[in-house]
């Protein structure tokens, strides 16, 4: 059927509509002032193909143009009306939805390449960004390749080999053992000769997927299983690796940057020591850890790695900071990294259009002299995933509202998603890059808060309730992090924001002001002249706010805009424009200024607000309703502990029991693929199975019945 | 009528009503009752020592409380509130101006004539009052008295503001909380039930009426909510039926809970009689309160205009993507909805029941709309026999009450098949036909992607008096979809593929329709709101009539 939308007629209404859209379309504006000059004369391409989707084809598509490059976006057939479609000049379907059948599909890329005539590729992260062989089929078809050179993405994409390079270039290295792990049983005597804990890996891998710890024999067969699995279907390669797993390290990462004439930079480091099931959650450049000795250290070896196996391009080298400042090498990525855009904020330049000028063969523009640590710049994942789930389940669904926090100085935002985008499960959850900018990492953290509180989300499950909390934490804030941050300072799971006395009568009195402003607009009738007039202004409200089932009750006078609210003989001012169909709720509380979100606003009372980054769910009644509450019955929730649900939407990959079946409390029922992150689910309690709802294969939707317990 | 009298005869009206109503209260009111102390004190006093000045108080006194304190506590147990305790939520605040306290019942059977039997106001308060300072008239039916039975007394009351609301011109609210007829009163108490019915029927199409059910609604006593415009339900404590499950049983030999039989679940998704059912009796006031505020006073009032902050011109990028490249991919036409009107707030009518047609009524910069829309979520969103009844009943609310009707348009025909045949989808499909085309209000139709065949003239098309009607650049308005139409045109073609792609290019676009004018526009998806509110207020001023009849005869 999708026939029918290839045929010249569609697409002539589909042109005629177009050109409206297009000429709105933003990709990720970038604010952040790039110190590089766009030399027109400096020649490198005609056109580029940009083998990606999302904010990363974005973020290129956006240095070509600034190069005066045409670009050819590459998509899969879900992705046809995606941004990076939009914005390039030329648009080539390579598939349908599964990332191998698209995105990985070189087959349909090479011949992309050739039916528009792109003269080089950029392949973004992730997808085929270190594949050599990619590299070598454009090599061999005489296409650019933006990157490094074959030979180094094969050494460095490869942990094994790469870290016998590093040891040769003199690079600090982790113990661990030099070579593929057969199975299990071997993972086990290995793990035993390293000394645990140990971290098992995909030899092939990168960005902490086929990833696992194991602290005793146990962990290391089920994360062998486990991580095997997930390298297979992540990169069709399930060799695995062994290594010391440094405890309570921080993750800091030096950029370099190495042109073909055997030249090479380090852009200083960027520290991402915040994450979660080693995913990067929160980045900042510079780090608040590093001494200058210490960067010139890791600086000077990471070049060296680059000299060692003759890199050209943009590349990370990766290092785990232990907290005497020892610095071991992790592994080294050859391509561009998600985080780049903090060292584009803090050293004027910009990384693509460095990689396109390196790969058409032009010198380095820069000595390590220039290269400065201007600022300081943050960086906050956004992610489609509920972050009250350990740290953020991959969720789904349709963006129904979505405005990104553009209006404030110094906020960069790298999205390749719009108003009314899907999230699907097809590919990695990430809404958009959140970048801010300060002369001091205080007022970028700052400038962070403001920003994540004007950004409009609806539709899906989003991760802003913790970027929120993370950037305002004490140990945050004071530097004092390490990779294990998350589990250490929210180790029952992370709950969303504790509120302070204070904070809850903001809430409280924010909550009843609106209240009241949306029942005195509900009495204003335009021109009807039959509705009685009651004299609103001077009345008092008397009501009661329910929030965390604490009750509140609340005196509310208004004159005009201003409304005062007496909680616990406390007085709160709060004022503001009280526009009801706008989703950001910007108001003045006590005399100072916070921007609220209302999510949800019903005939009933209910009241959802986001308030410092979490969403609260309060109850508004008048005194009366409120007094009358308690005769209403209550309704009973169904019991949890004996039905196991989905947690995330996904596919089922194997379900390891039936009916009748006994299982014990943490036993695994079923196992969950999504986002390509495999899931275990567990029984909650020791009980017989009653019955079994999926089966490997299955789709499954977020809530979906699994499996029933007696 | 007929449908209750069919019952077997050995049980009658009266059986049936008392059978039921036995079964929803556990407090027995039939038959004499027995004196207790607390409804000595409620009770009124016809001793003549008194002066009429104390008479009066003590009357007000006790009409304030209905059956007494230990029915009233034995309401609040049930998760009811009670007759008064809803008003004073349902209405603004001192608004409740309330009509025949004093009225008593007239029953001299049975020992009824006694004082003790006696309440001032018998088992209804009625009255008139505001919702958000607009008029309303009310009634709401006391069950601590008489388990809130129909007295001949009750039914005269809720006449009386039937009557006045229908002279003045504006909505009755009645709130059903009722265990049947006064078996007492015997055919006084029918009597009584055919005067409402017949001032449902008399003030239907001119002034709003709404039905809340908070509690039983047995017998002939549900055909006064089947008659009004909307019946909301309260959930676990609210029921309609025409018969208990007892009578069920002794009938037809089948096991049913009451909940099963009528509850606001099986009226809400399975019988579609009712439209909306609530959480509980505060939740279920407050959001007719909300609901109220959309409907007119009478049909000669306009549709409501509340102060609107969302910008009549607001672009709604989101929908330009919305519809699936694919045609047999699904997408939420709820989403097209809440991007559209006004702060995407749309209180739908009848959400769980034939989901394929979503209605309910929304505001376009500020004014009330009625929004029919298929759903492609749900069976394709074609149309069969429930989503066409559905949808007709909606759109000749909105005729009648002067609300201007948006449709949007995503159908791939009519469900085929025996049990819609049987069923009588012809005699049904004509009904929604039918309402579109009899309607006179401001008609404005979006077509999003499929209008096939005989739906595509029934979803308020160009030929059916559509004020506006405008394709969006996905939408293809044909006979039937390609496959089907090749396999006619072509029979025996060898290149089946290559006639589809002809016949794909011909037909699954806009171009046929609008180059016949049966589409006004083929508008970017992004700029339908701005449209939209554009076109309403400029057929704000329409006037179109329709040929002077009795009354039309819709195929029922």
């Amino acid at each position: 059927m999708a026939a029918y939308r290839n045929t010249p007629g569609f697409q002539r209404v589909l042109h005629a509509v177009k050109h409206v859209c297009f000429s709105k379309q933003r990709c990720g504006v970038i604010i952040c002032r790039y110190s590089t000059v766009y030399d027109p004369n400096e020649k490198t391409f005609d056109k580029i193909l940009i083998a990606n989707r999302g904010e990363i084809a974005c973020r290129v598509i956006k240095t070509c143009k600034k190069m005066g490059i045409k670009t050819v976006a590459v998509h899969s057939d879900v992705d046809s009306s995606a941004v990076h479609v939009k914005v390039a000049d030329e648009a080539v379907c390579v598939g349908p939805a599964p990332t191998s059948k698209s995105y990985l599909n070189m087959d349909a890329i090479m011949n992309a390449i050739k039916q528009t005539g792109a003269q080089a590729v950029h392949p973004g992260y992730g997808f085929l960004s270190e594949n050599k062989e990619f590299a070598k089929r454009l090599a061999a078809e005489g296409v650019t390749f933006i990157g490094p050179d074959t030979h180094a993405i094969q050494a460095m994409g490869d942990k094994i080999e790469s870290k016998l390079i590093a040891k040769a270039a003199k690079v600090n290295t982790i113990p661990g053992f030099d070579g593929v792990v057969k199975d299990a049983e071997e993972a086990v005597k290995i793990a035993g000769e390293i000394g645990y804990p140990v971290m098992i890996k995909a030899s092939a891998g990168g960005g902490g997927k086929g990833m696992r710890i194991a602290w005793n024999d146990e962990e290391t067969r089920e994360g062998f299983r486990f991580s095997s699995q997930e390298a297979l279907s992540s990169f069709g390669d399930d060799r695995l690796l062994i290594e010391k797993f440094i405890d309570n390290p921080r993750h800091i990462e030096i950029q370099v940057l190495a042109d073909k004439h055997g030249d090479a930079l380090w852009l200083n480091e960027r520290e991402c020591s915040i994450q979660r099931r080693n995913q990067k959650v929160v980045e900042e450049a510079p780090s608040t850890f590093l001494d200058p000795d210490t960067r010139r250290a890791m600086g000077e070896q990471a070049v060296s790695l680059a000299n060692a196996v003759k890199y050209s391009s943009a590349g990370t080298v990766e290092f785990l900071v232990d907290s005497k400042k020892n610095f071991y090498f992790l592994e080294m990525n050859t391509r561009l990294q998600v985080e780049h855009p903090i060292t584009e904020c803090i050293t004027g330049l910009d990384l693509v259009q460095q990689m396109i000028r390196i790969a058409k063969g032009y010198k380095l523009q820069h000595k390590q002299s220039d290269i400065p640590i201007n600022g300081w710049a943050v960086e906050s994942r956004v992610y489609a995933e509920d972050p009250y789930k350990s740290f953020g389940l991959p969720s789904i669904g349709r963006l129904s509202q979505y405005q990104e926090p553009l209006d404030l100085p110094n906020v960069r935002v790298d999205s390749g998603i719009q108003e009314g985008s899907d999230i699907s499960i097809y590919y990695d959850p990430m809404i958009s890059k959140l970048v801010t900018y300060g002369k001091t990492r205080e007022e970028a953290l700052k400038k962070m808060e403001d920003a994540l509180d004007n950004y409009v989300i609806r539709g899906v499950t989003h991760n802003i309730p913790l970027l929120r909390e993370i950037i305002v934490h004490p140990r945050f804030v004071s530097g004092d992090i390490s990779t294990k941050f998350l589990p250490e300072v929210y180790p029952d799971g992370f709950k969303g924001h504790m509120l302070t006395a204070g904070e809850r009568r903001e809430l409280l009195a924010t909550a009843a002001a609106l209240y009241v402003a949306a029942q005195l607009r509900s009495q204003k009738f335009l021109g009807d002249l039959r509705v009685s007039v009651v004299p609103a202004e001077s009345r008092q409200w008397e009501l009661c706010v329910e929030l965390d089932k604490g009750v509140h009750m609340l005196g509310v006078s208004r004159s005009g805009n201003n409304y005062t609210v007496e909680i616990d003989g406390e007085k709160v001012e709060v004022s503001g424009e009280w526009n009801l169909a706008s989703a950001l709720l910007p108001i003045t509380i006590n005399g100072k200024h916070r921007t609220l979100q209302c999510l949800l606003r019903t005939a009933a009372g209910e009241i959802s607000l986001q308030y410092l980054g979490t969403s609260f769910k309060l109850r508004v009644l008048s005194n009366l309703a409120a007094s009358l509450s308690k005769h209403m019955p209550e309704k009973v929730p169904e019991d949890t502990s004996s039905i196991l649900r989905s947690p995330m939407p996904g596919s089922v990959v194997a379900v390891s029991v039936k009916p009748g079946d006994n299982v014990a409390e943490g036993q695994e029922i079923c196992v969950i693929e999504a986002m390509k992150m495999q899931n275990s689910m567990t029984a909650a309690k020791t009980a017989k199975v009653k019955s079994v709802h999926c089966k490997a294969g299955d789709t499954v939707g977020e809530g979906d019945l699994l499996v029933e317990l007696e | 009528m007929a449908t209750y009298t069919l019952m077997r005869s050995s049980l009658g009206i009266l059986h049936g009503l008392k059978c039921s109503f036995k079964s929803v209260g556990q407090i027995p009111y039939a038959g004499v009752l027995t004196q207790s102390k607390v409804l000595q004190n409620a009770r009124c006093y016809s001793v003549s020592h008194l002066s009429v000045q104390e008479r009066i108080e003590k009357k007000r006194k006790a009409a304030l409380t209905g059956g007494g304190q230990l029915r009233i506590a034995a309401q609040h147990k049930r998760g009811k509130l009670t007759a008064r305790e809803r008003l004073e939520l349902l209405l603004d605040p001192d608004s409740f101006v309330e009509y025949d306290m004093f009225v008593e019942h007239r029953c001299s059977d049975f020992g009824m004539e006694a004082d003790h039997n006696k309440y001032p106001g018998d088992s209804v308060v009625t009255g008139q009052g505001r919702i958000n300072g607009r008029l309303v008239y009310v009634f709401s039916q006391d069950f601590t008295v008489f388990g809130g039975s129909l007295s001949g007394a009750h039914a005269q009351k809720v006449c009386k503001i039937m009557d006045q609301a229908m002279m003045v011109g504006a909505p009755v609210i009645g709130l059903n909380d009722s265990g049947g007829a006064r078996i007492q009163e015997g055919v006084e108490s029918l009597a009584g039930y055919a005067d409402i019915f017949l001032r449902n029927v008399m003030a239907s199409g001119v002034v709003p009426q709404i039905s809340l059910i908070m509690g039983p609604c047995a017998g002939g006593a549900v055909y006064s909510p089947a008659l009004t415009d909307f019946t909301f339900m309260v959930k676990d404590t609210s029921y309609l039926f025409i018969t208990g499950p007892d009578v069920v049983k002794s009938v037809t030999n089948e096991d049913v809970t009451q909940e099963e039989l009528g509850g606001a679940k099986t009226h809400t998704t399975v019988s579609g009689v009712a439209h909306r059912a609530f959480e509980n009796d505060i939740d279920a006031l407050l959001n007719l309160r909300d609901f109220f505020n959309f409907l007119p006073l009478s049909n000669k009032d306009p549709a409501p205009v509340t102060e609107c902050h969302d910008p009549r011109d607001r672009l709604v990028p989101g929908l330009d993507t919305i519809v699936p490249l694919e045609s047999t991919k699904a997408y939420d036409m709820l989403d097209i909805v809440h991007g559209i009107v006004d702060e995407r707030e749309f209180f739908e009518i009848m959400p769980n029941y034939a989901k394929n047609i979503v209605v309910g009524f929304a505001r376009m910069n500020g004014r009330t709309v009625g929004i029919v829309g298929n759903q492609p979520k749900v069976a394709s969103g074609c149309l069969d026999i429930n989503s066409s009844v559905k949808g007709a009943r909606f759109v000749r609310f909105c005729d009648a009450f002067n609300i201007p009707i948006i449709t949007f348009v995503d159908v791939p025909g009519f469900l085929p098949g025996t049990a819609q045949e049987y069923g009588g989808i012809i005699r049904h499909g004509a009904k929604l036909l039918y309402a579109f085309a009899e309607a006179t209000v401001p008609k404005i139709t979006v077509i999003t992607r499929k209008a096939y065949g005989g739906a595509y003239d029934v979803m308020s098309s160009k030929h059916l008096r559509g004020d506006v009607n405008y394709a969006w650049p996905s939408a293809e308005v044909a006979v039937m979809g390609a496959k089907g139409a090749v396999q006619i045109i072509f029979r025996g073609k060898e290149n089946q593929a290559e006639a589809e792609a002809e016949y794909v290019e011909k037909f699954a676009n806009p171009f046929p329709a609008a180059v016949r004018g049966f589409v006004d526009d083929i508008i970017q998806p992004s700029t339908t709101r701005k449209r939209i509110c554009r076109d309403l207020e400029v057929l704000a001023s329409k006037k179109q009539t329709n040929p002077w009849k009795k009354h039309a005869n819709i195929p029922l």
